[in-house]
């Protein structure tokens, strides 16, 4: 590995350009900030000295070969690794400037800042209402019946689900279709009104008209959200996402703004990949 | 035909025979004995015979205060040995991955593999000789330690069966451990715990040997916890060594009694389980 690439850090927001260099140094300009991550499974390293900005209220996508280490990073951001065994990570991954490994951070907190939207979706078996009522419920976050009807009906026009399961809140969640299914999921993530939401392959399963919705979505939900979202497939990046970030065998290669990495990437090796040369 | 293709075919009709036969042997066995229980129970099996409490040898009488103490027996034992079991089998499953839960697993194993007698003598020397008395409780005891590791293990399986990604599901959603075990897993394995609950309540309803030195058994109907109270298997068991031939036909019947019993639990295992399965 002697021709590793430098780690660059390169969002190349258009109001970020004009707005100066110092932005993207100091701290509080991006909402997310990891510096020199590594992560390691058991004594196999996944992540090599990652670092990373992402501002606030932008869809930044994640791209790569499977393997790569793309999801290992996403789930970093809201310590979802933790629960596998054997895992350790090092560097500094800060969101809002609070370094999220600090000692003593409450990681009940820090998923409620960051919501998460898994690849299969895994809605509980329980009512439509009480799955996307769970995260205000269990974190005592509205203090009336009205006002958790509110949130919950509030999250479900947010999902663009709404209109599909109004008369049937009671039913059980399984009953719905798989796309319907992966959209409950995405508003149970809101039902708690995240800063950001990370989505792991969200559309993977899902046929083209579901995908094209949860698109929609994602693109509709970026003007309230940081939203951070792998994906395998490339047309998606392009059509969501603001900035996207390259990721092979745990390294992050380059990152820029979607346009610019799909048109003139900076490196030889996210052309290769983009256009199909490997992966 | 080739030499090895006809003796390729042979080997395969001798063992498709073989294991049909032995279908056949297994299954015959058990359809005579309950088509001979049945035969022998109907002949003594009748209303006053369900509504009766036992009387002397000759004058009828019949097993009220067995079917009641049974049901006694399995209440006590399912509040006892129920929520141990299952908290054992959420433990094993959710926490147990460490040596010390392979421990546990391999003694819950072990213990399912103990002789019910051996339980029934155990509870003797720590519940009947420090109260000097047979009891109900004894029994019910003695059962529960029967049903716990049963319930443990298939609690534990069936909780195993649920998804990970609903826990991370929970997870993502700033739910702590005990919120995603309880308020998710759990209700998720719900059917599968209760079908391991049912199936270990119907095992212990036959049990006989580890009531002999606790329960005790008594010719009387009994609500009382702390007296010896009477059961179907032991009173079987006393009707069918005795002297008498209308005993030896009042225990056919209550064998029947019992065999329905078992057989409507599970049953209603099965009613309750249907959709997943």
């Amino acid at each position: 590995m002697s021709t590793a690439p430098t780690i660059t850090t390169k969002i190349a927001m258009p109001e970020w350009k004009s707005g100066g260099q110092d932005l993207l140094r100091s701290e509080d300009a991006a909402k997310i900030s990891v510096r020199g991550l590594d992560f390691f499974y058991g004594k196999s390293q996944a992540l090599h000295s990652v670092s990373l900005e992402i501002p606030e209220r932008i869809v930044m996508a994640f791209i790569g070969p499977s393997g790569c280490g793309k999801s290992t990073f996403l789930r970093t951001l809201n310590r979802m690794n933790d629960v596998i065994p054997g895992t350790r990570v090092s560097g500094e991954v800060s969101i809002d400037g609070q370094d999220i490994y600090a000692p003593g951070t409450d990681v009940v907190d820090l998923r409620r800042k960051v919501g998460m939207v898994f690849q299969k979706s895994n809605p509980f078996p329980k009512s439509i209402f009480d799955n996307v009522g769970y995260g205000l419920r269990i974190n005592h976050l509205t203090a009336t019946k009205a006002e958790l009807e509110e949130r919950v009906e509030q999250a479900l026009k947010d999902a663009a689900l709404w209109n599909e399961v109004k008369d049937r809140l009671k039913t059980s969640a399984l009953s719905l279709s798989g796309g319907q299914q992966q959209r409950l999921c995405i508003a149970r993530a809101l039902a708690v009104r995240p800063e950001v939401v990370l989505m792991d392959e969200p559309a993977s399963a899902l046929d083209p008209v579901a995908t094209h919705k949860i698109e929609e979505l994602i693109v509709e939900l970026k003007k309230q959200y940081t939203i951070v979202i792998v994906t395998h497939n490339m047309q998606q990046a392009a059509r969501v996402s603001d900035s996207t970030a390259f990721f092979l065998l745990g390294k992050l290669i380059e990152v820029n703004s979607t346009e610019k990495m799909f048109t003139n990437p900076d490196e030889k090796l996210t052309e290769d990949y983009i256009t199909g040369r490997f992966g | 035909m080739r030499q090895v293709d006809r003796i390729r075919r042979t080997t395969s009709a001798t063992m498709t025979t073989l294991t049909a036969l032995c279908t056949v042997v297994a299954v015959g066995v058990l359809l005579v004995i309950l088509g001979y229980i049945a035969m022998q129970g109907f002949s003594a099996l009748n209303l006053s015979f369900l509504l009766n409490d036992p009387r002397p040898a000759g004058e009828g009488g019949g097993i009220r205060n067995a079917i009641v103490g049974s049901l006694m027996l399995l209440l006590l034992s399912s509040l006892i040995g129920l929520p141990l079991g299952v908290g054992v089998g959420i433990y094993l499953s959710e926490f147990g991955s460490g040596r010390f839960g392979s421990a546990v697993r391999f003694l819950v194993d072990t213990l399912t593999g103990i002789p019910s007698i051996v339980t029934g003598v155990f509870v003797y020397t720590i519940v009947v000789v420090p109260l000097q008395h047979f009891s109900a409780l004894a029994g019910g005891v003695a059962l529960a330690l029967i049903m716990i590791p049963i319930v443990a293990r298939t609690t534990e399986e069936m909780i195993r069966l649920v998804p990970h990604s609903l826990r991370e599901g929970a997870l993502a959603l700033g739910a702590p451990q005990w919120r995603v075990t309880l308020g998710v897993v759990v209700p998720a394995a719900a059917s599968g715990i209760a079908t391991g609950a049912m199936l270990s309540i119907a095992r212990i309803s036959g049990e006989t040997a580890p009531l002999l030195f606790t329960a005790f058994g008594s010719r009387f109907l009994s609500y009382n916890l702390d007296q010896p109270i009477a059961s179907l298997t032991v009173q079987i068991y006393n009707y069918a060594i005795s002297p008498s031939d209308e005993w030896h036909a009042q225990a056919w019947a209550a064998t029947l009694v019992l065999m329905t019993l078992i057989l409507s639990i599970n049953i209603v295992v099965r009613f309750l389980t249907r959709k997943r399965f």
